[in-house]
């Protein structure tokens, strides 16, 4: 391969992995203020959460991602492409993420709760020093599970023409006809990407968990325990 | 012990859907006084701890500290339904001590002791620190300092649990059942490190418990609860000694107990 598809490919890995960086991290925007503003006192807070997470939830990617870069310029929104991948991954991830975050939320046990309301902590201070803490460890695994599902997801802006790693790969088998050597690459390529976020997710759950005192088994291998 | 009303109940009612829990219950607790609440489960002891704690809303009724209502604030001559700050200033002289502790597993013992003192009272962290040192001393767990909860036995963090209440300074002290979850053995360990703090200070105590010897050693008065009321309202040696109620004379049978 020439030295100038390579850089193709150098250059779409760096797309997918802004891709997925950048819609995690606003998809994790997005769960938060659903998840929490699912369990909120005001009605319409409760309401307006509620009808994101099951509008987003049910919307495919794909058509989100038509809907932003072609649907909204007639409307006179015209967002820069890339933003609008990353909008639209985000907007699906963290509507499932939302998900995950209220049932942690939920998982806290109420004596918890109790203990800071004894304490005379205000609202936010029960939320942010009580029960989050303990909510992000149960929070961890499930998204890890949504990383993975970003990640894959990212694939699909090749579609609208962003050059991610697998709009790259189009073109080198464009270019060179190795159909069968280029998609087992692409192939690969995701496989070592996901296999890294897991282990990086699993660090952070060991990291997480260690605050609680409690131990996770170590090792992408090592069998999981009831802790 | 001469104090005024500090704590009154004033015909509260509370059901959960058709079951009543408390029936029109009107009682007062003098300032630096304690009080034990023995009677049959579900006769509304911990009810009654919960509201003062604002875990459970009464139904009817009002609830008075120190003057102050705990549900409802004075404009002129009405009562109307407090606000969230009227009630945290109420809440802020009342702490609770849980039957299943309750510590913060994401904080360090003493973290979980200096936290509310820090960011609640406003105390300097030199400051909490330090008195958080000093309780879990009493407790005897000054060694423990940095463990975690999880790292410690039930009778050693219902002793933490204890030190973060009163690390609080609280003019009213609430125990749930504090010995319920614990082994005998532990359970008197953790009653010694009350009794000890029943005879040093002045805190206004109500306490649930099924131990009696405890109750009748700390107590000043003792309160007989049955289905929703207070069927009898006594010191503890006549209470215990000389019960009057026929139901609290079965009760008291049928509580064997040597703790």
């Amino acid at each position: 391969m020439s030295a100038g598809l390579m850089a193709y490919i150098w250059e779409g890995l760096g797309v997918t992995l802004m891709l997925t960086v950048f819609g995690a991290l606003l998809g994790l925007v997005f769960a938060f203020i659903a998840g929490l503003g699912r369990s909120s006192n005001r009605k319409v807070v409760r309401g307006a959460a509620m009808v994101y997470t099951e509008i987003f939830r049910g919307f495919p990617s794909l058509v989100l991602l038509f809907a932003l870069i072609f649907i909204l310029p007639q409307f006179g929104y015209q967002l820069n492409t890339l933003f609008a991948g990353i909008l639209a991954l985000a907007l699906n991830i963290g509507a499932y993420a939302a998900e995950v975050v209220r049932g942690a939320v939920k998982s806290v046990p109420p004596g918890q709760l109790e203990a800071a309301v004894a304490l005379n902590f205000t609202p936010m201070q029960r939320l942010r020093k009580v029960v989050l803490p303990q909510a992000v460890v149960a929070m961890i695994p499930p998204f890890s599970n949504n990383l993975i599902e970003l990640l894959k997801a990212t694939s699909l802006v090749s579609l609208v023409y962003i050059s991610d790693l697998t709009f790259a790969a189009q073109l080198v088998r464009a270019s060179t006809g190795e159909t069968t050597l280029v998609f087992l690459g692409l192939l690969v390529g995701y496989g070592l990407i996901a296999l890294v976020l897991t282990t990086i997710m699993r660090l952070l759950e060991r990291l997480a968990a260690r605050r609680l005192g409690r131990q996770v088994p170590t090792g992408l291998f090592a069998r999981k325990e009831a802790v | 012990m001469t104090g005024e009303d500090f704590i009154t109940f004033e015909g509260v009612h509370k059901a959960f859907g058709k079951n009543v829990v408390l029936d029109d219950l009107s009682f007062s607790v003098k300032s630096g006084e304690r009080v034990t609440l023995i009677g049959p489960s579900g006769s509304g002891k911990t009810t009654i701890l919960r509201m003062l704690m604002t875990l459970t809303r009464p139904d009817r009724g009002v609830i008075g500290v120190d003057g102050d209502y705990l549900y409802h604030e004075k404009r002129g001559d009405e009562l109307l339904p407090a606000s969230e700050a009227h009630i945290r200033k109420v809440r802020q002289r009342i702490t609770m001590v849980f039957q299943h502790f309750n510590l913060f597993p994401n904080m360090k013992v003493l973290r979980n002791v200096t936290e509310a003192p820090i960011h609640v009272l406003g105390k300097s962290k030199d400051e909490a620190r330090e008195r958080g040192k000093e309780l879990l001393e009493m407790v005897g767990l000054g060694d423990k300092l940095n463990a975690h909860p999880s790292q410690l036995s039930g009778g050693q963090q219902q002793r933490v649990a204890i030190a973060r209440a009163l690390a609080v300074d609280p003019d009213v002290l609430l125990l749930d059942e504090v010995t319920s979850a614990l082994d005998p053995e532990i359970a008197a360990e953790v009653l010694d490190v009350l009794r000890d703090i029943a005879k040093t200070t002045d805190t206004t105590m109500l306490c649930v418990t099924h131990a009696m010897k405890f109750a009748r050693d700390v107590s000043h008065r003792v309160l007989m609860f049955n289905e929703g009321g207070i069927i009898e309202d006594g010191s503890p040696e006549k209470l215990f000694n000389e019960p009057e109620h026929e139901r609290t004379q079965a009760f008291l049978r049928s509580v064997i107990d040597e703790t």
